[in-house]
């Protein structure tokens, strides 16, 4: 633990690289997993195709698609988050279909009912009632970027595994017991934090 | 036809769902004229839901039409159409994430009606339903019993000044206690607006407490529609002698006798 108490800056400095690429790629897969998860939930079909190919994806080890996409894409960080994109959408697309498939029927006959258009009935009614387990899928998103985004750092894109795979290189043992520490602290933290925003979308 | 409007009419009307292979409604001809409160009465999967949810077009008619006040109801843009028709289910269906004030204020926020106006109606119509507004207007729906979500649900139907007012066994969910005191609420709410009712049920009790004209189901079909009286006097069939039941001729002194909550 020595090494992450004398260089807390360089820890730091990495740990923020580390969130930023979480967030972003977290970002950027909600924007893509929203309209397939709700596509997937009003057709069932369509809904088992993207499942399963979102499935497949999810099953490529990380090192075997980084390994491809530098080919295509290069070395860095838009590299890695293009990978951490793909492996967040079995998580969130799940989330939002089970999300959706779970709402209250009656409150999707209520909506008609009174004239909420499909749109509306959508936005105002069955996205809010899915909303805490469209937050669970992404809590698990969240924990499996902070875990894969170690990996990243073997394509130079920066954050906690820097540490991991510099240790490793030099057998500096403090090194990758600092990086460890600070990614599972960060997945910890990433968990609790999303667990209350269930709670509180629940409530 | 009135001014009021509200008037319904059924022609020819049948649906048959893909799935099954009798006809869910069966040639129903059906007039409900405006102010009246009509009760759909018979067993479950008589046809009696599927033939409300024609009128503001939740299911399509395989055959027939559905004329309200004169026009039929396909040549309406689904959406607008409903915005006119009260809607109420057994289930309620209040939306969790929203106030009971959000809740009631829906379909006029949809109309556009600006929020003074809004927030008027919604404390107007929490008054008629017999809900304190001041007590019950930022509340949310998990906050309520079982009886008060209800009594929320039809002040959401009725926010809008509907013409039409559907109810899908609105009841059937609540304890004899409460059940007793929204009918009681839905019989005063509709003597003071004078709003067309179809209201949805199984329960003979409940069609006899509230109906103006009670038409009786079966198999797809109307097998009678008459006023409460006449069906307990003159059934017109064995179906029906057997629907209102050994209990007939109770339940006629029942109708005859004036109840302190009819009054």
């Amino acid at each position: 633990m020595k090494y992450l108490f004398t260089h807390l800056g360089r820890v730091g400095g990495l740990l923020e690289e580390h969130v930023v690429l979480v967030v972003v790629s977290l970002a950027i897969a909600l924007i893509i997993a929203l309209p397939l998860g709700v596509i997937a939930a009003r057709r069932p079909k369509v809904g088992g195709a993207i499942l399963g190919i979102t499935g497949a994806l999810y099953t490529i080890p990380s090192l075997a698609l980084l390994a491809l996409l530098v080919a295509a894409n290069g070395l860095g960080p838009s590299t890695a988050i293009v990978a951490l994109v793909v492996y967040a959408q079995l998580a969130l697309v799940r989330g939002v279909v089970a999300g959706l498939r779970g709402v209250d029927p009656a409150l999707v006959d209520a909506a008609r009912g009174l004239g909420l258009t499909p749109w509306q009935t959508l936005a105002r009614v069955e996205l809010p009632a899915a909303l805490p387990v469209v937050l669970g899928g992404v809590r698990v998103a969240t924990v499996t970027l902070v875990a894969l985004a170690t990996v990243a750092a073997w394509i130079d894109a920066g954050g906690l595994g820097v540490l991991l795979f510099q240790g490793i290189a030099t057998y500096d043992t403090q090194k990758i017991v600092a990086g460890s520490v600070a990614a599972a602290a960060l997945a910890i933290v990433a968990d609790l934090g999303l667990r209350a925003c269930e709670r509180a979308a629940r409530a | 036809m009135s001014e009021r409007g509200g008037h319904v009419e059924l022609r020819g009307l049948a649906v048959r769902y893909p799935s099954a292979s009798a006809a869910a409604v069966d040639g129903v001809d059906l007039t409900i004229k405006d102010g009246t409160f009509a009760v759909l009465l018979g067993p479950s999967g008589c046809g009696k839901s599927t033939l409300l949810r024609t009128i503001n077009r939740l299911v399509e008619p395989t055959a027939g039409t559905v004329l309200l006040d004169g026009v039929d109801v396909r040549e309406r843009d689904a959406t607008e159409l409903r915005r006119g028709i009260g809607y109420v289910i057994q289930a309620v269906g209040l939306f969790p994430h929203y106030t009971v004030a959000q809740n009631v204020g829906v379909v006029p926020a949809l109309l556009g009606w600006d929020k003074a106006r809004i927030a008027r109606r919604v404390d107007e119509l929490l008054a008629l339903v017999s809900l304190e507004p001041a007590r019950y207007r930022e509340r949310k729906p998990r906050q309520l019993s079982g009886g008060e979500a209800q009594r929320v649900g039809v002040a959401r139907a009725l926010a809008a000044e509907p013409r039409l007012l559907l109810m899908d066994e609105p009841f059937a969910a609540v304890d004899a206690i409460v059940r007793a005191s929204l009918q009681d609420q839905i019989a005063r709410v509709h003597r003071e607006l004078g709003t067309t009712i179809v209201f949805v049920t199984h329960d003979v009790d409940e069609a006899l407490r509230l109906a103006d004209r009670i038409v009786v189901m079966n198999a797809g079909r109307v097998v009678q529609h008459d006023a409460p009286a006449t069906l307990l006097e003159h059934p017109a069939d064995p179906f029906v002698r057997d629907l209102v039941g050994v209990d007939a001729e109770t339940r006629r002194l029942a109708l005859e006798r004036p109840l302190v909550s009819r009054a």
